[in-house]
């Protein structure tokens, strides 16, 4: 198994650093503007910079504790409420279309009116996040609970199973693959409006390192802290992947 | 007035001996299923699934149902199983009028129907599961199934890792695992090749036989049908009525080489001539159809 996975790693990485090559020299003849772009030897340089001197770390346990909090509450609202609507025909027929709208809709620009609630504080950044993630998420989760094979339904019908047994042993089993592609999608939303958002009020981790980084001119630190939250959500996705795995081990 | 008068004794003693008769064989009868009719509505209007159907089994008898496809057994098969409600006439098993799925049903179901996020030995176990059968009993009868089904070996294996009669055997070690008194099979063995399926079908008849279950198979297959049963109902195209029981005369035991004997090809031969006509007059229906809607 480990084996099968690293040539597609390698190839991946391998085509990151060609193009960290190709740009770095592309800045070097001109062809493209160094006060524009960095060279990518100075973003890899900047990281020691940024961890001793711009609390890296700390800020990543931030902005990971906020995107924790925003997730758990995604995760919670959209099972929860995948669960009420599949239950209850009249609310979903009332309400998808709305979910759909909102799903679409670009929430971030509603920031003004959370600050207002919350204050310029970690609620606001946590409320846009998990908002953002809601809507998406929800949807894919009826979606999950609304296609479950009427037969696997049948199966426990026939063997008189309780609708608590029902749900637990069937429905939400064979509704998780499903729900777990509307997690992912919901947590990608969720992160980019948390990071916007901290980057938006200048408040919190990674997102206000970007905004400070920028202010500052400092090309290849925003640059860096940009690849190092790409490199966080990668982990982050990974353990979401692991998780399902260990959920749901059939293919 | 008296010559009616007498008609209407012999009428009466008529009726009470076939009362009587009907007593006496209640007891044994399982399953009742007393003019039934089903109709769906669809967007070309109304289509009658089944009309009127009536029949009875015994208890420990082995019934078929054959008949064309669409004509309405695996509708009937729902029914039974108190999948679906909104037809007409009743179902009665052992005695009391059924409105649900009844405890002493086993049903293995037409369409695939593993559960895809289980492993072999955990799809078999999952009725003693639910009954919470501790575990190491519940595997150790799961596995006896397992083998009996042939799969021994592949416990732990995804369903998404098998074949698709492989799949089909789990469903059935399923269903056989907690001993239904009644067992109901919507062509169980369709997936399955033909040597497959008279060696399956063997071990189904010997458990059936050993636990003396009542069962009901829904099946396209002549020879398995007449391989397997006590009685052959034959279907006819829709509406699904029932056009004729054939009643199969065969010794018990049965094993897999009865399918070579003279008595057997009758069987077939006769089963076959009835299924021709219903076979014939669903596909002209279909020609037609498709006809209309050309012109
Ligand atoms: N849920 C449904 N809605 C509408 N029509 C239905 C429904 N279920 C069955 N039918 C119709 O009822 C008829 C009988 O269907 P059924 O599934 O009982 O056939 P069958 O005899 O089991 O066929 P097969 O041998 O192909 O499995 C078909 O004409 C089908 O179109
Ligand atoms: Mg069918």
């Amino acid at each position: 198994m480990g084996a099968v996975r690293i040539p597609p790693i390698a190839f991946g990485l391998g085509c990151v650093a060609l193009c960290f090559c190709a740009v770095e020299a592309m800045l070097a003849i001109g062809v493209l503007n160094q006060f524009v772009i960095p060279f990518p030897s100075a973003v890899l340089g900047a990281f020691g910079r940024l961890f001793a001197e711009e609390q890296l770390l700390h800020r990543l346990l931030v902005t990971g504790a906020e995107a924790l909090a925003a997730s758990l509450l995604v995760i919670g609202f959209s099972i929860g409420g995948g669960i009420l609507l599949h239950k209850h025909r009249i609310l979903r027929l009332a309400t998808e279309s709305w979910i759909a709208a909102a799903a679409a809709a670009p929430i971030v620009l509603a920031y003004p009116l959370f600050l207002v609630i919350f204050g310029r504080s970690s609620a606001t950044i946590v409320a846009m996040g998990f908002v953002a993630g809601l809507a998406p998420a929800l949807l894919k989760t009826l979606e999950g609970f609304q296609a479950v094979r009427k037969t696997l339904l049948n199966v426990g019908h026939s063997y008189n199973l309780s609708s608590g047994q029902l749900f637990w042993k069937i429905q939400f089993p064979a509704a998780i693959p499903t729900i777990f592609t509307g997690i992912r999608l919901g947590l990608i939303f969720t992160l980019i409006n948390l990071i916007g958002v901290e980057f938006l009020i200048n408040f919190g981790g990674l997102g206000q390192l970007i905004n400070d980084l920028a202010e500052r001119y400092d090309l290849p630190g925003v640059f860096a802290t940009i690849i190092f939250v790409i490199l966080v959500s990668v982990v982050l996705f990974s353990a979401l992947e692991w998780i399902e795995r260990w959920l749901r081990p059939s293919r | 007035m008296s010559g009616s008068h007498s008609e209407d004794e012999t009428d009466m003693r008529a009726s009470s001996a076939k009362l009587r008769l009907a007593a006496d064989t209640t007891d044994e009868i399982d399953l009742v299923i007393q003019d039934v009719s089903m109709r769906f509505n669809t967007r070309e209007g109304t289509v009658t699934a089944v009309d009127g159907v009536s029949f009875e089994i015994k208890r420990g008898e082995f019934v078929s149902i054959i008949g064309p496809s669409g004509c309405g057994k695996s509708t009937v098969f729902n029914i039974l199983g108190g999948l679906v409600g909104g037809y007409d006439g009743s179902v009665v098993v052992g005695g009391e009028r059924i409105s649900g799925p009844h405890a002493s049903i086993g049903m293995v179901f037409q369409e695939e129907s593993t559960f895809p996020w289980r492993t072999v030995i955990d799809n078999v176990a999952f009725p003693l599961e639910v009954k919470g059968v501790p575990k190491t009993e519940r595997y150790a009868v799961a596995r006896k199934f397992i083998d009996m089904v042939g799969l021994t070996g592949f416990e732990q294996r995804y369903p998404s890792e098998l074949s698709g009669g492989m799949r089909q055997r789990v469903a059935i070690a399923r269903t056989l695992v907690f001993e239904p008194k009644i067992l109901l099979m919507d062509e169980p063995f369709a997936a399955l090749d033909e040597q497959t399926r008279v060696l399956l079908g063997d071990k189904v008849l010997k458990i059936q036989q050993d636990l003396r279950q009542t069962t009901l198979l829904i099946t396209h297959n002549i020879t398995e049908a007449v391989q397997l049963s006590d009685r052959v109902l034959i279907m006819t195209f829709r509406p699904g009525k029932v056009k004729r029981i054939v009643d199969i005369h065969l010794p018990r035991p049965r094993q897999g080489d009865v399918v070579g004997s003279d008595a057997f090809g009758r069987y077939v031969a006769e089963i076959w001539n009835d299924l021709r006509e219903e076979a014939s007059r669903g596909m002209a229906e279909a020609e037609d159809s498709a006809r209309l809607r050309g012109a």
